[in-house]
């Protein structure tokens, strides 16, 4: 017994706050949570209205990483290599036409999937941003629907 | 967003192996590829080998080798619709293309592989094929051009 209850924030790096703010809350809807200057750091959370878990928006670098190491992780962020959400949309398509009114960078057009319908954005950094829309399948009905390609 | 020279590169870079990754049956050129990433088409290729560590063909062919696996295991097309769905202008191009990256056919792949069940950019970015065989080559694309050549 663990007594968890809740994944609550997760870290996201970014390589600046601003443009993330923007990004997050105006392009995909995300509310602000915290955006507390601290001095040190700016604490900035976001999340989707409704849900409990946040995402900190947290600048790569800072007293717990080095220089060289700091710039490694920018690297790996703007390469594509670090990073990444799922998110549920319940008008995947209505989602991905404003996304791409607004210019964001789509890796994947929506797709059928037998679990539903996604399609892939990044953000202004390179976290990948995967965003799908659940069938009313079960997971054992999803599960059946690939025995039965299986079977063929 | 203020970003070094370096960071800058990954980023167009990135956009530029997106491009690759949402138009892999497309027709894709290095003209075209390379005005993506803002660089002259002598430039890059030679940077996105430093960036990614492969050629952009090479990054194209295992894209379109994983797209086919996916489609083999998680459908019944026939082996020809699938190659020409992922991007290859023929069956033979494919099919040994397929066989050099994957080490078997791909109706052997479709025989030995039952579908699975986890989300489909998951399944893309881990069941990709690490290496494609061959020499590394200057042209992204043998689709509808050059038949068998590629």
């Amino acid at each position: 017994m663990t007594h968890i209850t809740s994944l609550h924030i997760r870290s996201v790096p970014v390589l600046d706050q601003d443009e993330a703010l923007d990004f997050y809350t105006r392009h995909l809807g995300f509310e602000v949570r915290d955006d507390i200057d601290l001095g040190f750091m700016r604490w900035l959370t976001v999340g989707v209205p409704g849900q409990d878990t946040s995402l900190l928006l947290e600048l790569v670098g800072g007293p717990q990483h080095d220089e060289a190491t700091a710039a490694q992780v920018r690297e790996l962020v703007t390469k594509g290599a670090l990073g990444g959400i799922f998110l549920t949309s319940d008008d995947v398509h209505a989602t991905y036409t404003a996304l791409v009114d607004a210019g964001v960078e789509v890796t994947q057009e929506p797709v059928e999937q037998p679990y539903g319908t996604d399609f892939g954005i990044r953000d202004p950094f390179g976290n990948h941003v995967r965003i799908s829309q659940p069938n009313a399948a079960s997971p054992a009905e999803v599960q059946d629907a690939y025995d039965a390609a299986n079977a063929r | 967003m203020e970003l070094s020279a370096r960071e800058d590169t990954h980023r167009r870079m990135l956009r530029a192996r997106d491009e690759m990754d949402r138009l892999y049956a497309e027709p894709l050129d290095i003209p075209h590829l390379a005005a993506v990433a803002h660089l002259s088409p002598s430039q890059f290729g030679r940077v996105f080998r430093s960036v990614y560590g492969e050629t952009p063909h090479r990054y194209l062919q295992r894209r379109r080798v994983e797209r086919a696996m996916t489609l083999l295991r998680q459908t019944d097309r026939p082996v020809t619709d699938v190659a020409w769905d992922v991007g290859f202008a023929s069956l033979g191009t494919f099919s040994r293309t397929f066989s050099n990256v994957v080490g078997c056919s791909p109706s052997q792949f479709r025989a030995r592989h039952a579908p699975v069940a986890v989300p489909s950019c998951f399944i893309a970015a881990w069941a990709r094929p690490r290496e494609a065989a061959g020499p590394a080559r200057t042209a992204v694309s043998e689709k509808r051009a050059d038949g068998d050549a590629g």
